[in-house]
This record gives C-alpha cells, sequence and structure tokens, in this order.
C-alpha cells in the first residue's frame, strides 16, 4: 500500500504540472509565437469566415446566370464572369463551404484512423503490430490516387460524402507510421513504467498519458490529411469524377476547362478557383511547417533561438556552424 | 541480403494486395455499372472477349468467387487482361504498351532530376543554416508543395502556351511530324516536353528539399559529425562524406514515400497536356466507362510504382552500412 502511495505521488506530480494549463494554451501560444504558424492561422481564418457567412459576402447567387457571359473584369464583378453568365467572384466564395468541409471531415476521419492503427500497433507489440504494420506501409506505397479514381468511375459522379469517405479511408497511412514510431520511442519512458507498474488499464494510460504528449504530432497529421484531401478532390473534381453540380472550386476548374476558359479570354474563370485551393493548401501546409519546428527544436530558426532561451546557445551554436575553435575551446 | 529479400517479399505482396483490389472493387459496388456495359456489348463483341468481361466484373453470379479469383489471377499473371472498348479490336496491353515510353521518359526522368536537383540543394541550405539560401527556399518551398499540380499546368499552359506563344502547349509532338528516331521528331517531343516536365519539376522538388533539410540539420547535431570536425577533416569532405551520405538514407525512403505523389500529380499533368502517355489514357478510359482498360492501367501504374520503391530500398541497402553488415 506504502508503495503504491508513493508511485501515485510521483506519478501523478508531474503530469498535473503538465495538465495545469489545457494542452490548447500551449498550442495556441505556440501558433502565435511562430510567423510560419500565424500567417498560415490568418489565411485559414479567412476561408472559415468565407465559408460560414457566403451569402453575406458573395454579391450575387452561385447559380445565377443573369449576366453578360466572359465579361472581363470589373468593379460590378471583380473577376468577371464565366462562359455561362455566372460570377466567378460569388462562385469562388460559395465554393469555399466545400473545400474545407472535405479538408476538416478528411482530416478528422484519417487523422482518428492514423491514432487508433498507430498507437495500438506501438502498443501491442508482437504479432498485431506486424499485421497494422504491414497494412499501413501497404497503403503507404500503393498508388492512391489512380485506386481513388478506380473507385470513382465505378461510382460514376462522386458526392460529398463518397469523396470523404474515400479519402479518409486511403489517406490515413503516412499519419500512423508516425505516430507509431513516436509511441515506440515513449513507450519505455519512466511515466508510462510508473502508470503501469499502480496498475492503470492499457487504455487510461494511452489516452490519459500518451495521447497528451503527442499533440502536436496528431495536429501535423491532421493539417497534413486536411491538405492532402484539399487537393487530391479539387484534381478529382477537376476531372470530371466530381458532381458536376457541386458548388466547389473544383467543380469550377472542371467547367472553366470544359469551356476552353484560358484559350477563350477568360483566364481568371481557370486560375482564381486555384488560387484558392493553393491558398487554402498553403495554409495547412505552413501550419505544418511550424507543427514541424515546434515539435522538433532543431528545426526552428536559429535567431529566435537565440534569443528565446540561453540554454539553448550550445544547440544553436552547433547548429550555426560557428567557427570549429570556438565550438570546441567551449565545449573542453 | 536478408534485408533485400524481406522488402522483395513485401513488394510481392503489395502487388497481390492491388491485384486483389482491383478484384474486389466492382464487386463491392452497388448496381455494377458493368451489368449495363456488358449488356450494350453482347452481341457487338466476340464470345470469348464478353466471357472475359463476365470475369472480370464477377457477373456470373451461380460461378464459385474462389475460382473465379483464380483464374483472375491466372489471366493477370499472363497479361491477359482483357479487350479494351476504346481501341477495339486492340488488346489492353497492346494499347498500353505504347502509352508506356511517354510517361516513364517524362515522369521518369523529370523525378530524378528533382530528387537530385532538391537533394543537393537541401544539403547545401542546411550547410549553410541562416545563410541567403536557407532563409529563402524553406518558405518558398512549403507554400509551392501546396500547390495543384494541375493548377500549374494551367497556369503554364496559360503564360507559355497561349499569352506568350513561346512553347507548344498540346500533345506530345506535332501532328505533322513522323514519328521515327530522325533527329526532327525527336527535337519535336523534346520541345512538347518541356512545359509538362517543367510542371513536375517545380512542384516535386519542394519536398525533396525540406526533408533532405532537415535531415541534413538533424545529422548535424551527431557525434559522428562532431568528431570529423574535430579531426580537423576539410569542411567539403565532412559535408558529403559525413552528413550528406547519412541524411541522404531518409530521403531515400521518402522518395519511395512520395513516389505516389509524383505519379498522382503526373495524371493530372498529362491531362492538363493532353500527353499521350499513362494517366492521359487513364482518364482517357475513364471517360470512355473503358473498365477492362482502367484496371490494367491501375494495376500497371501500381507495379512501376512499387519497383521504384524496390529500387530505392536495394539502393539504401547499398549506401546504408548499418544494413550492410546485415546483409
Amino acid at each position: 500500500m506504502a508503495v503504491q502511495t508513493i508511485f501515485r505521488h510521483q506519478a501523478v506530480e508531474p503530469s498535473a504540472s503538465r495538465r495545469r494549463r489545457p494542452p490548447g494554451a500551449n498550442l495556441w501560444r505556440a501558433v502565435r509565437h511562430n510567423r510560419k504558424a500565424t500567417a498560415g492561422a490568418l489565411l485559414l481564418l479567412f476561408f472559415l469566415v468565407l465559408a460560414i457567412f457566403p451569402g453575406q459576402i458573395a454579391p450575387y447567387s452561385y447559380a445565377s446566370t443573369n449576366f453578360a457571359p466572359a465579361l472581363p473584369p470589373s468593379a460590378a464583378h471583380w473577376f468577371g464572369t464565366t462562359a455561362l453568365g455566372q460570377d466567378i467572384f460569388s462562385q469562388l466564395v460559395y465554393g469555399t463551404r466545400e473545400s474545407l468541409i472535405i479538408a476538416f471531415a478528411v482530416g478528422g476521419l484519417s487523422t482518428f484512423i492514423s491514432v487508433i492503427v498507430g498507437v495500438s500497433a506501438a502498443y501491442l507489440r508482437g504479432f498485431a503490430d506486424g499485421v497494422l504494420s504491414l497494412f499501413t506501409d501497404v497503403l503507404l506505397v500503393i498508388p492512391t490516387f489512380p485506386l481513388i479514381i478506380l473507385i470513382a468511375a465505378y461510382v460514376r459522379s462522386a458526392g460529398l460524402l463518397t469523396i470523404i469517405i474515400v479519402l479518409g479511408l486511403l489517406g490515413w497511412s503516412y499519419g500512423a507510421r508516425q505516430l507509431r514510431s513516436q509511441v515506440l520511442s515513449l513507450r519505455d519512458r519512466d511515466f508510462l513504467e510508473s502508470a503501469r507498474v499502480r496498475g492503470e488499464r492499457s487504455l487510461y494510460i494511452i489516452v490519459v498519458e500518451v495521447l497528451p504528449t503527442m499533440t502536436s504530432l496528431i495536429v501535423a497529421s491532421f493539417l497534413g490529411a486536411a491538405l492532402y484531401a484539399v487537393l487530391t478532390a479539387a484534381g478529382l473534381q477537376f476531372i470530371g469524377l466530381g458532381d458536376p453540380n457541386a458548388q466547389s472550386w473544383g467543380t469550377m476548374l472542371y467547367w472553366a476547362e470544359n469551356n476552353e476558359a484560358l484559350g477563350a479570354g477568360m483566364p481568371l474563370w481557370a486560375i482564381m478557383p486555384g488560387v484558392c485551393v493553393a491558398l487554402l493548401g498553403a495554409s495547412f501546409a505552413l501550419l505544418n511547417y511550424a507543427f514541424d519546428e515546434i515539435s522538433n527544436p532543431a528545426l526552428r530558426p536559429v535567431r529566435k533561438m537565440m534569443k528565446a532561451d540561453l540554454d539553448g546557445l550550445d544547440t544553436a551554436a552547433r547548429l550555426r556552424n560557428v567557427p570549429r575553435a570556438s565550438r570546441l575551446g567551449r565545449e573542453a | 541480403m536478408r534485408f533485400i529479400l524481406r522488402r522483395t517479399g513485401f513488394f510481392l505482396f503489395t502487388m497481390w494486395a492491388a491485384v486483389t483490389v482491383n478484384f474486389v472493387i466492382p464487386r463491392l459496388m452497388p448496381g455494377n455499372p458493368a451489368l449495363a456495359m456488358i449488356a450494350r456489348y453482347k452481341g457487338h463483341i466476340n464470345g470469348q472477349a464478353l466471357k472475359a468481361l463476365e470475369l472480370l466484373f464477377g457477373v456470373k453470379a451461380h460461378v464459385n468467387i474462389v475460382s473465379e479469383y483464380f483464374t483472375y489471377l491466372d489471366n493477370i499473371i499472363h497479361g491477359r487482361f482483357g479487350t479494351s472498348y476504346t481501341f477495339f479490336p486492340e488488346s489492353v496491353s497492346h494499347e498500353v504498351l505504347q502509352a508506356i515510353p511517354w510517361t516513364l521518359g517524362l515522369v521518369g526522368v523529370t523525378t530524378i532530376l528533382a530528387f537530385i536537383l532538391g537533394t543537393l540543394i537541401g544539403l547545401v541550405s542546411a550547410w549553410r543554416r541562416g545563410g541567403l539560401l536557407d532563409s529563402m527556399l524553406p518558405p518558398i518551398f512549403v507554400i509551392t508543395s501546396a500547390f495543384p499540380y494541375f493548377w500549374i499546368a494551367l497556369l503554364c499552359v496559360w503564360l507559355f502556351g497561349i499569352k506568350l506563344n513561346w512553347l507548344p502547349e498540346f500533345g506530345g509532338y506535332a501532328y505533322q511530324s513522323t514519328p521515327g528516331w530522325q533527329w526532327s521528331f525527336i527535337s519535336d517531343v523534346l520541345v512538347h516536353s518541356i512545359l509538362p516536365a517543367t510542371t513536375i519539376l517545380v512542384t516535386s522538388i519542394g519536398g525533396w528539399i525540406l526533408t533532405m533539410r532537415n535531415n541534413v540539420i538533424s545529422v548535424l547535431g551527431e557525434d559522428y559529425v562532431r568528431m570529423a570536425r574535430a579531426k580537423g577533416l576539410k569542411p567539403w569532405t565532412v559535408m558529403w562524406g559525413y552528413a550528406g551520405r547519412n541524411a541522404i538514407l531518409p530521403n531515400l525512403t521518402g522518395f519511395a514515400m512520395s513516389l505516389g505523389f509524383v505519379v498522382s500529380g503526373a495524371i493530372l499533368v498529362e491531362f492538363v497536356f493532353n500527353y499521350p502517355g499513362v494517366g492521359w489514357m487513364l482518364l482517357d478510359a475513364v471517360s470512355n466507362e473503358d473498365y477492362p482498360l482502367m484496371q490494367a492501367l491501375f494495376l500497371l501504374i501500381t507495379l512501376a510504382v512499387l519497383t521504384a520503391v524496390l529500387l530505392a530500398d536495394i539502393a539504401t541497402a547499398l549506401l546504408d552500412a548499418r544494413t550492410r553488415d546485415l546483409a
């Protein structure tokens, strides 16, 4: 009993101090202090506003075809009109929602799967790990885009739900692999050993002890999956495998390509939806890269690290390629 | 040796998985589209081709699915993919073989080029940390890595093809030239490949640069690099023989993993440029509902990617002293 109390006491203290702040607060602070993350977050916020209030922002409705076809950009039509007489700007605003839904739903679904597969593979060890890892690796090397094309060709005009499910089920392997190796490196740490010794169940250990230490990796795999989803879904709709009536950037690109917008003097029709896809993708990529820097301090920009903490000076100097002599002098 | 054998086993297993997925997908779909298609083709194609179709899509309900599966496997192993509708009466294999050199030339060359260039730039930018190259490149390539391939392709078509009219933006060669091994045709093919190749290069190089840079940075913190410097080796030797050589190994593994992305991007690039390769043929098959051709192309692309992965694995084994010890 006494032994148990001691262990309990020792084990609880660090985790209690770790949990004094909610995990979100750390994340938020990290985003604010990283320039790449701030830029990515602002971009994402911009698209979120467009997706939530399209009716308030877009000057015209999505389907309205009341305008002269192929108008050049003007005050009334910022990006001109399509060959079918639709306002390109309004279509862009209304198309935001579907891209964001795909990004968040696919990101959520595949992150969920990758956490379950990755963590249980590393935690169960042995045969189960072998099977799960083999499955992950197979999915990792099979080219998924041709497979998605094949599936979409059988489904014919894949709707929003189909796209989300197919992309989510095929996009988790990379995250699972990263999470697995992270858990493997954590598995024999003392704080997990003490949790095991004080008799906690595996599920409790995984959810309460292991997962919080991997927040930034989980966020990173969510962002990576969201980026992949936005690009793949747009590509799928662009080649005409999506629902041709959907309000999305990919579908806009499909109609622009079908009407030869580039050659017919309406380049903005084909270029602007791509700009939106690229900007949304860039916001995920920037956040993702920033989280890489947050979870791996060695990658942070050098100058900031010097300012941040004097303890990091040695590391900073080593990474900054200072002359050999001075470094050796300090180490000696 | 053991390492290579294990990777070969993985290669065979993955190929088998892809073949099986190819078998299962049509049988999972509600309202099998192939049924309608077979009904449409009855009387138009010969009985043997029809039989192959029925086998491919699992139309015959009374046939045991297990024996159906083994007949299918036998057909695949012997390269019998059936008859293409689009190119009837040519067999699928015949059509596919004509598209392969185009894709292999375009995607193969640009991928290897992007890998070499990206690895070099990544190495240099990590070596001169905080320098001009290092502060410019990573942010730029983080952003370009998020650009859709087909959008860059569209931009190239618009800017260099239509606006400036510098380069051809359509097809693999001009209509009036006759294919052959004479210089006029080869130069025509090269000129036609500039825009698609640039597109693939621009969009895929960023990944190599970033991973190589991150690898080098973590390798530079290792003790053996410190040791090499302390011994007074020339910086050049440390950079190539110690840091670069060890950082390139994870990058080779990354090469294997991101190949799928390059291939999927290349499909869209071929589509935009009407480039007569495998990807364009795949999308053409999709729009013609040519299911046998589609399935054969999917397997072919998978085979190509897996072979490249296996080659990268073998290269890793040859470069990495640790796996060489196991061999």
